[in-house]
């Protein structure tokens, strides 16, 4: 019930490169499109890039479960009840795959979520916005899963095989919740006139959170970056892009998001808030404004109400739990040792 | 109690080839078994995010989301019976607190882990045993209804049962906290197996089982899995009532006022 899954969580310990041909092994496999299991020998920077990145994926599911979380109470229908919380169950499970996925490299769950808890790791930024009306649950759905969507879509073929495979499951379920998403909104848009300016309210305040956080910094001159904006970002994307973990650039797929989502806001009859939003007939791709990184990551540090909110619910229900699992640790031991005796 | 005076415009009544004569007693029995089943629901949906584990998390959403399928079915089906013509959405958006005919057990307040877990676990027993005796009722979709009901509440049953076991037997604070918790929610069992002219019309007919026969059965089974967990059954010296009539206890208005309040908040609006 409270176990923790220890699906290898040894078994990533690194064996010794000791100078046989352990790197040019992993570089072949690599270089071959084909997947590193948890036995195979990998680079530190891999494993600790893969850690880190799937740990925040992890912890961005959980966090991400609060915004959305905090309108199971009140969705104002059944159905809408029915579908919020087959969706924050879904958020749920994702988080356990990816903590059972980061766990075959050798890291432990329990670390993994005392880091989230004491700062060391983060989550998405995205959900540092607080979800203000029924309308936000929608707009969430439709837009930064939709982001999502397409920031993982390719992290089913990443080199990484655990990983891989847990982010097969996660894409299948996370596209139906974009689907569900624009159905929200989309019966808000056929609403009352007050229904849909709470609609429109909820985009206004969402759009800037999914293209500009769900895709991280720019690594490109793409999105109007400069060189030295760009630099840091540039770099991990393209270590990662080495190692087979990332398949594209954070501006391509910036760029693939706001393409799908323009259409189907026109259909919604919903603006998205960029006046700039524009179809170029030279480029096949629509323009958007680009993101002032400065001014939101300012807006965005650790000491905002809701980066210290989200926090501090987390933890507020870990340590009320305490007690439960330690009651499930100390009945497990027990159970495991009068099995031992019956044996 | 009347289920239909909140709606004036619509005269209840079956039409001339409309429901059989036990229908207004038969929408008012499935009212209820709604009532219980959202308003648990309800209670739950309020763990999530805050549960002792992201599998508890997980798990408690699961349990939320099969009671509430289970109350938009009964709902749907009260509001053909009684001739009002009311959806699921009516019944549970639009009624104020004292048309609701829950059990008191339902809308307890969450209270500690351990509270859930005996609240789950007298519920969890007593649907599993009435929706096993609604699958052999003589409408047929109501028996499909219990058929399908009682997989799911089985393994809702299952949770409590190894939880119970789990608190009672985990740590000395977690059986003192299953202790407290079994005593706190113990009073309010009473009320699932109560029997009214109503019921009795409905069982004495052969529309639907009375829950009352069962409690014997039920406690049997309560009793092995809290012995199991090396507690004792309280013997309540008092019985909560009430719910079944609309009389509901403080904590339930808030909860009421959170389910509706959006739908409140747009009138004419659509979802």
């Amino acid at each position: 019930m409270t176990a923790r899954t220890t699906t290898g969580a040894t078994a990533g310990a690194t064996p010794s490169a000791d100078g046989d041909g352990l790197p040019a092994r992993f570089d072949a496999l690599i270089a071959g499109g084909e997947t590193i299991e948890p036995r195979d020998w990998m680079p530190d920077g891999y494993r600790r890039m893969l850690v880190r990145q799937i740990a925040q994926h992890a912890h961005s599911e959980i966090i991400g479960m609060q915004p959305e979380g905090a309108w199971l109470t009140r969705a104002p229908s059944l159905h809408r009840k029915s579908v919020l919380l087959a969706k924050v169950q879904d958020e749920a499970g994702h988080g356990l795959y990816l903590y059972s996925a980061a766990e075959t490299l050798g890291v432990d769950r329990a670390d993994l979520l005392d880091a989230l808890h004491k700062g060391r790791q983060r989550a998405s930024a995205t959900f540092n916005h607080p979800a203000l009306t029924w309308a936000d649950t929608g707009a969430i759905a439709w837009l930064t899963d939709g982001a999502a969507v397409i920031n993982q879509a390719p992290l089913c073929r990443t080199s990484y095989g655990p990983y891989a495979r847990a982010m097969r499951r996660v894409c299948q379920e996370e596209a139906f919740h974009v689907r569900q998403g624009y159905d929200t909104m989309r019966a808000l848009c056929e609403g009352t006139p007050e229904q849909k300016e709470m609609a429109q309210d909820a985009v206004n305040r969402w759009w800037l959170p999914a293209v500009a956080l769900m895709f991280g910094p720019p690594d490109t001159g793409a999105g109007g970056a400069d060189a030295r904006t760009a630099a840091p970002g540039a770099a991990v994307s393209r270590r990662a892009m080495a190692w087979g973990i990332k398949r594209h650039t954070n501006d391509e797929l910036r760029q693939r998001f706001v393409d799908s989502c323009v259409p189907q806001a026109e259909r919604l009859g919903l603006t998205l808030p960029d006046p700039a939003i524009r179809w170029n007939e030279e480029r096949g791709h629509y323009d958007f404004t680009p993101v002032d990184w400065d001014t939101y990551r300012e807006a965005l540090g650790d000491d905002t109400h809701w980066a210290r909110q989200r926090i501090a619910h987390r933890r507020a229900a870990h340590e009320d739990g305490a007690w439960v699992r330690e009651a499930a640790a100390a009945y497990a031991a027990r159970a495991d040792a009068a099995g031992g005796e019956d044996a | 109690m009347s289920t239909t005076s909140d709606v004036p415009a619509v005269r209840p009544g079956p039409p001339p080839d409309g429901p059989p004569p036990a229908a207004p007693d038969l929408a008012l029995h499935l009212l209820r078994l709604g009532d219980d089943a959202l308003v648990l629901g309800q209670r739950l949906c309020q763990w999530i995010t805050r549960a002792p584990t992201v599998d508890e998390d997980l798990a408690l959403s699961n349990i939320a989301l099969d009671l509430i399928g289970h109350a938009r079915a009964l709902l749907a089906r009260a509001g053909r019976l009684d001739g009002t013509g009311r959806t699921e959405d009516d019944l549970a958006y639009t009624r104020p607190e004292r048309r609701f005919t829950n059990a008191l057990l339902t809308e307890l307040p969450n209270g500690d882990f351990a509270t859930t877990v005996a609240r789950q676990l007298a519920y969890s027993h007593y649907a599993v045993l009435y929706y096993e005796a609604l699958a052999h009722c003589a409408d047929p979709e109501l028996a499909a209804f219990g058929a399908r009901a009682r997989k799911e509440v089985a393994f809702h049953r299952l949770h409590a049962d190894r939880w119970t076991v789990t608190l009672g037997r985990g740590t000395e604070e977690s059986a003192r906290r299953m202790r407290h918790a079994l005593e706190r929610v113990w009073p309010y069992t009473g009320e699932l197996f109560e029997e009214d002219e109503v019921l009795r019309r409905l069982a004495a007919s052969g529309t639907v089982p009375s829950p009352a026969p069962l409690r014997e059965a039920w406690l049997h089974r309560v009793t092995g899995v809290v012995t199991g967990a090396g507690l004792t059954v309280p013997t309540p010296t008092w019985t909560a009532r009430g719910g079944r009539s609309g009389l509901h206890t403080e904590e339930f208005g808030p909860l009421i006022a959170e389910l509706q309040s959006v739908r409140r908040q747009f009138p004419g609006g659509t979802w």
